[in-house]
């Protein structure tokens, strides 16, 4: 808007002279509303129905062929105190995110950061590091579990090959098979990544060099230079790695499918969902439970943005210029 | 006095090419030192890859051995993987789907994110947040209602139900090309109009061909999204043997006792394959289409 005002202030006024108001161009309103439309028609029949309609059966007992059965708070009680594959799914994918949320912002970090200092030959670097997170998850899985097969895949040989006598099973171990997951996971850091990348590029160089003047050490220069100037995407990436985890789902049900996965080690809340829906047929369940993993993300959504006045630093202000 | 400063000048002289000299190493010992942590990183990041590769032209007996080269290469499991599963059919369908959710995509996101971004009308602001906070939705919230809603229309098995939700819109899409097209000066569009020119043909002939890196990155994360998709075809086509994409079929044959290993591997190769492909041709769209969705709007 700013920059149109400029073009409506005549370059013959005189100082102070104030421009007239810029000629208010017609709204087309049918072209704006004929743009809108896909969008408007998606939002209506695929996101604020679905919405209404499952928060509705939620209360009932579905199972697609008879229409909804109206139960009240059945559903949750028997989530909450009945279901132990609930509390399963929960503990695991709670596990998960606290674990993997912030290694892959360590790791994104730290693969970044590396990526910025050599003088020539970085973008063959980031592109070797960036080609994974492209892999389908379901090649991406069938490679890890194949190749960290304990009986004959190459990870365990290249392990004890550096002296490790007795290399975890991994996918087979219900103790091992979550870090399995985290690893695949770490591989495909990429797309994180190029987002720190271009965060650490953005600092000014002249802080860093005042820095070294001031004699602040390597340590002291990233911790009070990089890390504060990092926080809003260190901030974007836990509240997106949030939301992703809960719907962590298709490494976890494809590594499971391969290895009779019996101790539930790798049932997550999202493959619990998909279970009661789609195996069971039990759809008022399934959005019970999916209304609670919605409040779920949302309240841990509200506490980092919450936080964030505390630890985030916004250069500009604000998050959106 | 004279021999002094002359003392003093080569003394200092001597010290300061020993700086230099020292500053050399010191930026020598640094090179050395970021190549091999970067090279020790590209190695980890390959690694996979590379075993996939190599464990996919072993023979089945020698994929079992822990061996980590084939010996001999058996460049046939890639013509076998063609008869040992419907290989081509897979790659096929999931190419129809991809492609025809690409050009839906691009389609029904453009306008949207046109008027977004370049005119102003009341409730802009609002439709905008509403767009980003569906974004932040779980899928699984509306999952349930979506399959009903395609279950009665009887669209289940079939490819409708994955591709005819890309034709309204994706937030995610709409909302990288606003953040370009926000970036085009006003300027353009007020002569344009001064011009006469109507809102459709700005947008079309102007804005559109100015925003072609845009617009190449959300069709190439339509395309990789719909390629590399396996819960959507998990809910609408597994019922259907002759509709699976390659994510499923691999996922199915891979319990199966006549399909080996090895050739799991192979097929595997093959379905990075084109997006590794395509990544190579566009890397440069893919970085600066996830950057601009990074915090950097």
């Amino acid at each position: 808007m700013s920059q149109a005002r400029v073009i409506a202030t005549s370059p013959f006024k005189k100082k102070g002279e104030v421009a007239p108001p810029r000629k208010k161009l017609k709204v087309p309103r049918l072209f704006i509303f004929l743009c809108m439309s896909p969008w408007l028609f998606g939002i209506v029949f695929f996101t604020a129905y679905p919405m209404v309609s499952s928060f509705y059966q939620s209360f009932t007992k579905f199972n697609l062929i008879e229409s909804p059965q109206w139960i009240g708070l059945d559903n949750f009680h028997r989530m909450f105190f009945e279901d132990d594959d609930f509390w399963q799914a929960l503990k695991n994918t709670i596990w998960i995110s606290a674990i993997s949320i912030p290694l892959r912002i360590a790791f994104a970090m730290f693969t970044a950061w590396v990526l910025t200092k050599p003088k020539r030959g970085r973008n063959i670097y980031r592109t070797i590091f960036f080609l994974p997170s492209m892999v389908p998850a379901v090649a991406a899985t069938m490679a890890f579990t194949y190749i960290f097969n304990p009986a004959y895949g190459p990870i365990n040989r290249m392990l004890e090959a550096i002296g490790i006598k007795e290399p975890p099973f991994w996918f087979l171990d219900p103790k091992w098979s979550k870090w399995g997951l985290i690893l695949l996971g770490l591989w495909g850091i990429g797309d994180t990544m190029i987002i720190f990348l271009a965060g650490l590029l953005d600092v000014p160089t002249s802080l860093y060099e005042a820095a070294s003047l001031e004699g602040a050490s390597a340590w002291q220069s990233f911790r009070y230079i990089t890390l504060p100037l990092m926080t809003p995407v260190i901030f974007f990436s836990t509240v997106t790695g949030v939301i992703g985890s809960f719907q962590y789902f298709t490494q976890a049900y494809v590594a499971s499918g391969q290895v009779n996965d019996y101790s539930h080690s790798m049932y997550f809340y999202a493959t619990h969902i998909y279970y009661s829906a789609f195996r069971a047929y039990e759809m008022g369940y399934a959005s019970a439970l999916a209304w609670v993993l919605l409040v779920i993300t949302l309240l841990c959504t509200l506490v980092i943005l919450k936080t964030q006045k505390r630890w985030v630093h916004y250069p500009n202000g604000s998050l959106f210029k | 006095m004279s021999t002094m400063t002359l003392e003093n000048r080569e003394k200092l002289e001597a010290q300061s090419l020993q700086a230099r000299r020292k500053k050399r190493w010191n930026n020598f010992l640094h090179m050395v030192g970021n190549h091999s942590l970067l090279i020790a990183l590209s190695v980890i990041f390959i690694m996979p890859l590379y075993l996939v590769i190599v464990l996919s032209l072993m023979s089945k007996g020698q994929a079992e051995t822990r061996s980590l080269w084939p010996h001999p290469f058996v460049w046939h499991n890639y013509i076998t993987v063609f008869t040992a599963v419907p290989f081509l059919k897979w790659t096929l369908n999931t190419l129809f789907v991809a492609l025809m959710g690409t050009i839906g995509t691009v389609v029904s996101s453009v306008p949207p994110a046109y008027v977004l971004s370049r005119l102003q009308w009341k409730g802009r602001q609002t439709t905008f947040i509403i767009l980003l906070s569906t974004m932040m939705l779980p899928g699984q919230v509306t999952m349930i209602p979506v399959y009903i809603i395609f279950s009665r229309l009887h669209w289940i098995p079939s490819f409708l139900p994955l591709i005819v939700p890309s034709f309204f819109s994706s937030a995610f899409s709409v909302f990288l090309l606003r953040q370009f097209f926000t970036s085009i000066p006003d300027e353009i569009s007020d002569a344009a109009r001064i011009d006469g020119c109507s809102e459709f043909k700005l947008m079309m002939k102007i804005i559109v061909p100015l925003a072609k890196p845009a617009i190449m990155a959300i069709a190439l994360f339509a395309f990789l999204g719909s390629w590399n998709d396996f819960f959507g075809p998990l809910l609408y086509i597994v019922e259907n043997e002759d509709l699976w994409t390659l994510g499923i079929g691999l996922n199915a044959f891979q319990g199966i006792h006549h399909v080996d290993k090895n050739m799991m591997m192979t097929a595997s190769a093959l379905f990075m394959a084109p997006v590794i492909i395509i990544f190579f041709f566009s890397q440069k769209v893919f970085i600066e289409g996830v950057t601009l969705t990074g915090v950097k709007g």
